[in-house]
């Protein structure tokens, strides 16, 4: 474990030095298949189900690549603006771990797939912050290894490690940018914004679930201080499978306070690799690059060069979904929302709820109104995405039209709500369960009315005197009578015919 | 049933059978009887599979009743190198990491030969992984050469070698990636094919060096070579190095060139593989065989490969980093011998250590290092980078003489079979036993070797035929030929002069 350290304030060490990051990312593809091998590897199978002699590493298996995670991986490089390699080779990179059946892992080494692109992030102010791309190649993902009677599933003090190849061979994408320099004080949050940005796009490629609490995709974080923006560039450490967008952030501002601290000692930062504690929100050392093995990589022998034609890159191309920020432009200018109202609903993650409510017939102000407001403040009561709240854009829509057509009005809508949450059906069928429909009838508003003015002439006096201040006390009095289901414009109306009559 | 059947050729034994005249069962029980009689003295199995042998005869005798049509080599047995993984039978590619493992699958070669319904005898006996040139490395013992009790049958597939030349199997399949399939047919006396890499599917062949391993045919003729080449040929969508084209007319070609007329070909000795270091009982016998084929109307001439010199150390750069690599997976984690340390803690490295260290031979360990050393960071340009270059280099020589003649010829390898034991501290030695056979494996083009008769100590010489990629009919062309001439020669086969080993 690492040596107990004093953490410089992070504020007080983005003051003396200037960071820049390096961040690879691994994802998952959601292929049906495994990178060189027809097992399945599906999440949550049981342990060692989903193999082949192939994904085993059984003696004479063979690996065959596997074409859609080719397509995926060029998709991937095209949204980040890469060149797609003409030609491209896998590569053994070779180690010994239980986890990895062959005790090599095919990779891609000096010729990757795709190469030398970038990706603009967009940081919660509205900034545009630009993340070069050295490259993305393909590999295979290695097997899970669970290390039993060890303190904390660590393989230290272990008395047995259990080892299960099911994602052994699933494939992967491995994004690696070039270093990211300028963030500043900003470093963290470039971090966790280009991390979301990348997922954002597997999404909309559909090239992954994405899913990071699945380790579908794994953040390795590069950090090094230096003392100025000319300076060299620091030692860096590399903080390994952080998979969580909050946890990337904490371990930049981490790592930025940890380096600080060892710099202002007057020593140097080791180059090793750390583990990320959730817990605690710190790193500790895990072993030196120093040390780091030779890989000894050469080109894989049991495959054949990758080459994607042109046309067929061009094909790709050209089926590429509207990317996330060019959607997020399109929507902004189609619903007419002002920058932090757009940045609100994309901070919320409502941007697919109010395109759905949009497109099932209401306004987009109507449904900002809805999902930002009243939905939005129960989520967060709940503790739960504003996306699994048991309502759907259909029923908002529904609501709004209750509204538009005077059948309820704003206060009930939020009751009607309530009902739809606790599973009481879509909102008419709350309405009419519930009696909440607004009561139209006017002879019912004119008795209460009635009652209530000849309980205060005065009042009737004032009004008739042309003073209208007390009208709201009636109106009020009689939405009370009436558990609010009156129309408050129809009650003020009948209450001046009554006072003028 | 008459013990001679063993002595026919596959296809005559493949007649036999389709014309109804023997069953498959008569056939392998046959070759099981001549196994249990010459095997103590010549141990070219690891494992007879008697049973599962027997139960497929029974099948293709089966198919043949229920009028299925089969190939020409229906119902003949077939031994297989026991480096190619066989479903349910023991394969240990000759090492004690592997012992008592049985594999889950088939090689795909094994599927197709099971498709064909050849029955399998048995795995036969190879250098460790298919390491060495003598089968001396084999953690199974010493295969025995049926010319001489006390000489190596070649290697590493002296155990398919030895196993076809004292007619325990009429067809064995070999794996040859330095020549291990023609340097043993050489020694033995018997036909051996390197088909066109990626011509036969390496799905299921435990790698020793995946750019340059390739299975092919061990047989007494070559006719017999052309059959089984084409039952194991093709395209195989397993092996991304498979090549995606047909197999070829390859028994049509051996039967033309049967016809002994060779008219209009041109034959190329290679100059770099004869002369010097060439024992001059090999050499005799190399250029009588060259004086038939221009009987039978070959135009021959010399050709030149500058680069071949430099193919045996560029080979023993490229094929123990590729090992050093392959063998990895033997670790005692998922299959295989599991060795843990004799003190301390049993941590997973410790017994991956103490696993290889108990499981590997000396040679095998030798080639790790050395691959690992090519491929380390640092060393990978000078040794593995350069390797590389030269391939590339052999490859233009190929190319070039390509170019002028249709097949390349020389001796398959520079000695007969030397004595055991007369190498084994020697490696560099025993490595230039392969000298002639390299090349072919660097540049992925096939190769044959074909008897061409006795040296003057009375051993067989081999006489190996190359020719370009995929036109691998050529060498079923020009060997048939030369091999009908020959006989004509000698008046019968060469391997009616061996020993007749019937058991002591």
């Amino acid at each position: 474990m690492s040596k107990v350290v004093d953490l410089v304030d992070y504020d007080e060490a983005i003051a003396s030095y200037d960071p820049v990051l390096g961040i690879e990312v691994h994802v998952e593809l959601g292929t049906r298949t495994k990178m060189f091998c027809p097992a399945e590897g599906s999440f949550g199978a049981r342990p060692n189900s989903e193999t082949t002699p192939v994904s085993l590493g059984l003696p004479g298996s063979l690996p065959v690549v596997n074409a859609q995670a080719v397509e995926y991986a060029i998709k991937i490089g095209l949204a980040l603006n890469c060149t797609i390699a003409e030609t491209c080779r896998f590569a053994r990179k070779n180690y010994f771990y239980p986890d990895v059946p062959k005790n090599y892992q095919i990779s891609q080494y000096d010729e990757p797939i795709a190469f030398d692109g970038y990706l603009d992030v967009e940081l919660e102010d509205g900034t545009i912050f630009r993340v070069d791309i050295e490259r993305a190649h393909m590999e295979e993902d290695a097997g899970k290894n669970t290390h039993v009677g060890g303190d904390g599933g660590r393989i230290h003090g272990a008395t047995y490690s259990l080892v299960d190849y099911n994602r052994a061979g699933i494939p992967l994408v491995e994004i690696v940018t070039r270093p990211i320099e300028g963030a500043g004080a900003r470093a963290p949050e470039v971090a966790r914004a280009y991390v979301q940005t990348l997922r954002d796009i597997f999404r909309a490629l559909e090239v992954s679930e994405a899913k990071m609490e699945q380790g579908n995709v794994r953040a390795d974080i590069n950090l090094s201080l230096r003392p100025t923006p000319q300076s060299p560039l620091g030692v860096r450490s590399e903080t390994k499978n952080v998979n969580s967008f909050r946890s990337i952030e904490r371990a930049v501002r981490y790592e930025v306070s940890r380096q600080a601290a060892i710099l202002d000692a007057g020593e140097k930062v080791i180059q090793e690799t750390r583990h990320w504690h959730e817990d605690t929100g710190e790193t500790s050392s895990g072993r030196p690059k120093s040390d780091a093995e030779d890989y000894r990589y050469f080109p894989e022998p049991d495959l054949a060069p990758v080459s994607p034609s042109r046309q067929w890159v061009e094909q790709i191309r050209e089926s590429l979904p509207e990317l996330p920020a060019a959607r997020r432009r399109r929507l902004q200018t189609d619903w007419g929302y002002s920058d932090p109202e757009m940045r609100d609903v994309i901070n919320a993650g409502a941007l697919d709820l109010i395109e759905s409510t949009v497109a099932a017939g209401t306004t987009p102000a109507a449904a900002r109104k809805w999902w930002m407001g009243e939905l939005a403040r129960l989520a967060k009561e709940q503790d739960l995405a504003l996306g699994d709240l048991a309502i759907s854009p259909q029923q908002v829509v529904e609501l709004q039209e209750l509204i538009d057509a005077g059948k309820i009005n704003d206060k009930l809508a939020r009751q009607v709500i309530a009902g739809v949450l606790s599973g009481e059906g879509g909102p008419a069928a709350v309405v009419a369960a519930r009696g909440l429909e607004v009561v139209s009838d006017d002879s019912l508003l004119l008795r209460v009315i009635d009652e209530t003015l000849a309980a205060q002439p005065d009042i009737v006096e004032k009004i008739r005197g042309g003073n209208m201040g007390p009208i709201g006390a009636i109106i009020g009095a009689v939405m009370k009578a009436t558990k609010g289901q009156a129309d408050a414009g129809r009650a003020r109306q009948l209450v001046m015919e009554r006072v003028n009559a | 049933m008459s013990n001679d059947v063993v002595r026919l050729s596959a296809a005559d034994q493949g007649a036999l059978f389709a014309s109804g005249e023997v069953s498959s069962v008569e056939l392998t029980r046959a070759h099981l009887d001549r196994i249990e009689l010459v095997e103590p003295q010549l141990n070219a199995f690891i494992t007879v599979s008697a049973e599962a042998a027997m139960q497929q005869a029974a099948d293709a005798d089966a198919r043949r009743a229920a009028g299925e049509v089969l190939g020409p080599l229906a119902g003949v047995p077939i031994a297989v190198k026991d480096i190619v993984v066989t479903d349910g039978i023991q394969t240990t590619a000759g090492s004690k990491i592997l012992e008592n493992w049985v594999p889950p699958y088939d090689a795909t070669i094994v599927e197709k030969i099971k498709a064909a319904g050849l029955p399998i005898l048995g795995k036969t006996n190879l250098d460790e992984f298919a390491m060495g040139s003598s089968t001396e490395h084999s953690a199974y013992g010493n295969t025995r050469n049926p010319w001489d009790l006390d000489r190596i049958p070649g290697g590493s597939g002296g155990g398919s070698a030895a196993a076809v030349g004292a007619y325990e199997a009429p067809l064995a399949i070999g794996t040859d990636t330095g020549g291990s399939i023609r340097q043993p047919a050489s020694v033995t006396g018997t036909v051996g094919v390197k088909p066109t890499y990626g011509g036969v599917s390496r799905y299921g062949l435990i790698a020793m060096a995946s750019s340059l391993d390739q299975a092919g045919p061990v047989t007494r003729t070559v006719l017999d070579s052309a059959l089984l080449h084409e039952v194991i040929g093709g395209y195989d969508h397993r092996d991304s190095t498979s090549l995606d084209a047909p197999v070829g007319e390859l028994v049509a070609a051996a039967r033309s060139g049967a016809a002994g007329d060779l008219r209009g070909v041109r034959i190329g000795v290679v100059k770099e593989l004869t002369g010097e270091g060439y024992q001059d009982g090999v050499a005799s016998s190399f250029n009588q065989a060259l004086d038939l084929l221009r009987t039978a109307g070959a135009e021959i001439r010399e050709v030149s490969c500058p680069n071949f010199p430099l193919a045996l150390s560029a080979y023993y750069l490229i094929m123990p980093s590729e090992a050093s690599s392959n063998l990895a997976k033997f670790d005692g984690m998922r299959f295989g011998l599991r060795v843990e340390p004799e003190s301390g803690p049993v941590t997973a490295e410790r017994v991956m250590a103490a696993t290889r260290g108990a499981g590997f031979g000396d040679e095998v360990k030798r080639r790790i290092i050395l691959g690992t050393y090519a491929l380390s960071a640092g060393y990978y340009d000078a040794y593995y980078g350069s390797a590389q270059k030269v391939r590339t280099l052999i490859q233009r020589d190929f190319l070039a003489a390509f170019g002028d003649v249709d097949v390349l010829v020389s001796p398959t390898a520079p000695t007969t079979a030397f004595k055991f034991g007369e190498k084994l501290d020697d490696p560099l030695a025993m490595y230039l036993n392969d000298v002639a056979t390299i090349p072919a494996n660097l540049a992925g083009v096939p190769g044959m070797s074909l008897p061409s008769g006795l040296s003057d100590d009375g051993l067989p010489v081999g006489f190996q035929i190359l020719a370009p990629v995929k036109a691998d009919d050529r060498l079923y062309r020009v060997g048939a030929a030369l091999e009908v001439l020959l006989e004509d020669s000698w008046g019968g086969p060469l391997l009616a002069k061996a020993p007749a080993l019937e058991g002591k």
